[in-house]
């Protein structure tokens, strides 16, 4: 017999195909998303099966594991291996390293162009940002920007790629048809993640020292608002926001508040917080599944991943993965 | 430059004059699309020329500045997005220079912003020289509590943390610990006398008990000889024998003259801190937490060498002045004074908390590091210490107790 997760497996494996809801195969081809969490200090990946919510599988990597990113396929996850000053190339079907991207010095976070043809990254030690090409392997270009770049966002319309540098304080709008800086827009202090909103009309960012998330007018590239947090019983100092993610439908953006050890639930268009979200201890960064159910949050210091559940907005479970997670990228198969 | 590292205030005038026309060859290259705003920054310092007890310790030469000039250019790589270009003029007084001439020099060639890595008593001469001028001072190198306190002054920011704070920082650690019971050996210099007594009042403030107190005579003498360990290693057993029952030997000595001999050496085995042992410190060669390990990076890169305490209160310095500047756009001393006294300013300086000037007294908050020389063991303030406005404020002497009235 097949149990109701299965069910939902095979569904969501082929959901165009309705006869299979009604008349399942024999031999199911369900399987579940996958997400993978990049252990800081570990220096391993953890593959969750984000239907049992477990670990199935650790695998050593290169040194000081951060930033993620996925192929347009799913098949290859492109991992900053910052002390190793390299992209490694991880095969999510051999579940092995299968070759290295030249990525310049410390890489820590990077983003794949709309096409899956490039993939942009920020190099923490060296003040520049740098596109790859996937194909050929090959440095493509430098962007000169502030100290420390961090975060790594890109408009839905994949024509402005921003970047945080988070000692200049500063959000970099840079064209990528000619990689050219066109505006720099200062946020408050250590800005790390960058993100548009689904219509492409704002850009948030957060500032982990500044304790804020500003929002920034895409039209006129000028901050108009800024969000800030408070939590009964903690210090301002304490809430340090980081990850940043908004729902696909663009009405409710969930934000990493670091020590504070919440996410934050706020309402795009009103800008007003809902709810804050008990995860784990410095909680980091966030990705949805596809299907947007569920959250994932890494929680750095308890060294565990907390799983959201997006519609009743509670958190459902604590997995437990390597040594200081940090990053997350979840696949679609 | 003389080959000593002295700069000559002649030197200063030159240099001042060269940074002015590379700002306009500068903004030349840079096509004109906005105005450049040059910021200017003087670096006053007098180098302590006391020999340490380690080797190790032993300051480089540009012990301090290096880290004012990693922030420079710091403040650069972003001033170039907003037209704003920074710089910073060394200037090393001998003993018997005259630090007045040197402020009156950067007066003159309109330096708004002066870093002092000097003695208490300059950096007050220095203070009262520059009431009435366009100057605004940074204190990166005295710790005296009388500076924040009844000797504060209305033209000087204080980043180097307090004596207070760096005792507070411990002995929140040590309460934590459940080491309650000291053992207080300080130097016989006045210097040591003050730490000590930011000691003392961190005990009673946190419930600790300093059960005897001692003092190490400073007889003189160089601290290098070949006759290595034989004398210390007899000398200090004595010295700490007899003690009533205690759980930690507390050192202040300021002046480098003894406390790097205490540990492994007490009569009782009991571990060491304050001077030696286990220090509050504002920063550490080996603290890599929260981002640091970048700037240690771009440190090292730069200097050739790892980054302490002084250059990194340099570097805060700095770049509280890039970041008030950018923000403001502005080089004018008042406007940066009230914004840095102001809710709006924030400094990211990699020790896990934003840092703001407490408004009463102009001294920079911060989190507190506690090294043993390789690793960093805890960071104050300890969790469970509140605060009614910040933890960070459980560090030092608060609002309700202060003694200072800026002016």
């Amino acid at each position: 017999m097949m149990g109701l997760g299965e069910w939902a497996r095979a569904a969501r494996a082929c959901s165009a195909c309705v006869f299979f809801m009604i008349l399942p195969p024999i031999n199911s081809l369900a399987y579940a998303f996958s997400a993978y969490i990049s252990n800081e200090k570990g220096n391993s990946i953890s593959i969750i099966d984000t239907d049992r919510m477990e670990v199935t599988k650790t695998v050593q990597v290169g040194h000081r594991p951060r930033g993620l990113a996925l192929s347009k396929d799913g098949d290859e996850l492109y991992i900053c291996a910052g002390d190793d000053d390299l992209i490694q190339i991880f095969d999510t079907k051999k579940l092995a390293i299968t070759g290295t991207l030249p990525s310049g010095p410390d890489p820590e976070l990077l983003i794949l162009s709309p096409d899956g043809k490039l993939l942009y990254l920020s190099n923490e030690n060296d003040n520049m940002v740098t596109a790859i090409d996937v194909t050929t392997r090959k440095v493509i270009t430098e962007i000169p920007v502030g100290v420390e770049p961090e975060g790594m966002g890109l408009s839905p319309d994949g024509k402005i790629l921003v970047n945080t540098s988070e000692t200049t304080n500063m959000a970099h709008l840079i064209d990528t048809q000619t990689h050219k800086i066109i505006a720099n827009i200062l946020v408050d202090a250590r800005p790390r993640a960058a993100q548009y909103t689904p219509d492409g009309a704002e850009l948030w960012v957060s500032s982990e020292v500044g304790g804020t998330v500003s929002v920034i007018d895409t039209a006129g590239a000028k901050v108009k608002q800024k969000i800030a947090f408070a939590v009964p019983g903690l210090s301002k100092e304490a809430i340090q926001p980081v990850g940043l993610r908004f729902t696909k439908d663009g009405k409710t953006a969930f934000v990493a508040l670091g020590p504070a050890n919440r996410v934050a639930v706020i309402d795009t268009a009103t800008k007003k917080i809902q709810k804050y979200l008990l995860v784990g201890q410095r909680v980091w960064q966030l990705a949805f599944t596809p299907d947007g159910k569920y959250l994932y949050a890494t929680n750095g210091v308890s060294n565990d991943v907390s799983v959201i559940d997006t519609a009743n907005l509670k958190v459902v479970k604590s997995i437990p993965v390597g040594s200081f997670p940090w990053g997350v990228a979840i696949s679609g198969q | 430059m003389s080959c000593d590292g002295k700069l000559s205030l002649g030197a200063v005038s030159r240099i001042l004059f060269l940074a002015a026309t590379i700002a306009i060859i500068w903004l030349g290259a840079g096509g004109g699309a906005f105005a450049t705003i040059d910021v200017k920054a003087g670096f006053i310092r007098l180098p302590p020329t006391q020999e340490t007890v380690s080797i190790l310790d032993t300051p480089a030469q540009d012990d301090g500045i290096a880290g004012a000039r990693l922030a420079v250019e710091d403040n650069n790589t972003t001033g170039k997005f907003l037209g704003l270009s920074y710089s910073v003029e060394d200037v090393r007084l001998q003993a018997g220079d005259d630090p007045i001439q040197v402020l009156n020099s950067f007066v003159e060639h309109k330096v708004p912003f002066v870093v002092a890595d000097v003695p208490a008593s300059t950096l007050l001469t220095l203070s009262a020289a520059a009431k009435e001028k366009e100057i605004l001072l940074f204190n990166i190198g005295a710790p005296e509590d009388s500076l924040r306190e009844e000797d504060c002054r209305a033209n000087v920011f204080h980043v180097a943390p307090s004596y207070s704070m760096l005792a507070d920082g411990l002995a929140q650690y040590l309460a934590w610990k459940q080491w309650k019971r000291w053992l207080l050996i300080k130097g016989s210099h006045p210097q040591d006398e003050l730490y000590a007594d930011a000691l003392r009042h961190s005990a009673k403030k946190f419930g600790l008990k300093i059960v005897d107190e001692r003092i190490y005579q400073d007889t003189g003498g160089g601290r290098r000889s070949d006759s290595g360990s034989v004398q210390t290693q007899r000398l200090i057993p004595p010295l700490t024998q007899n003690a009533p029952t205690y759980d930690v030997l507390i050192a202040a000595d300021e002046s480098n003259v003894f406390a790097g001999y205490l540990p492994y050496g007490t009569w009782d085995p009991r571990p060491v801190a304050g001077s030696a042992g286990l220090e509050p410190l504002s920063w550490d060669g080996s603290h890599e937490q929260w981002g640091a390990a970048q700037l240690q990076n771009r440190f090292i890169k730069l200097a050739s060498r790892r980054m302490n305490a002084r250059d990194n209160n340099a570097w805060v310095a700095m770049r509280i002045i890039g970041e008030a500047t950018s923000r403001t756009n502005s080089i004018d001393p008042k406007t940066i004074k009230d914004y840095l006294a102001g809710p709006d300013f924030a400094i990211a300086a990699f020790k896990g908390q934003k840092e703001t000037f407490r408004h009463w007294n102009q001294q920079l908050r911060q989190p507190i590091l506690l090294g043993d020389g390789r690793m960093i063991v805890s960071v104050s303030p300890q969790e469970g210490f509140l605060h009614q406005t910040t933890e960070l404020d459980t560090l030092g002497l608060d609002e309700p107790e202060t003694r200072c009235t800026l002016q």
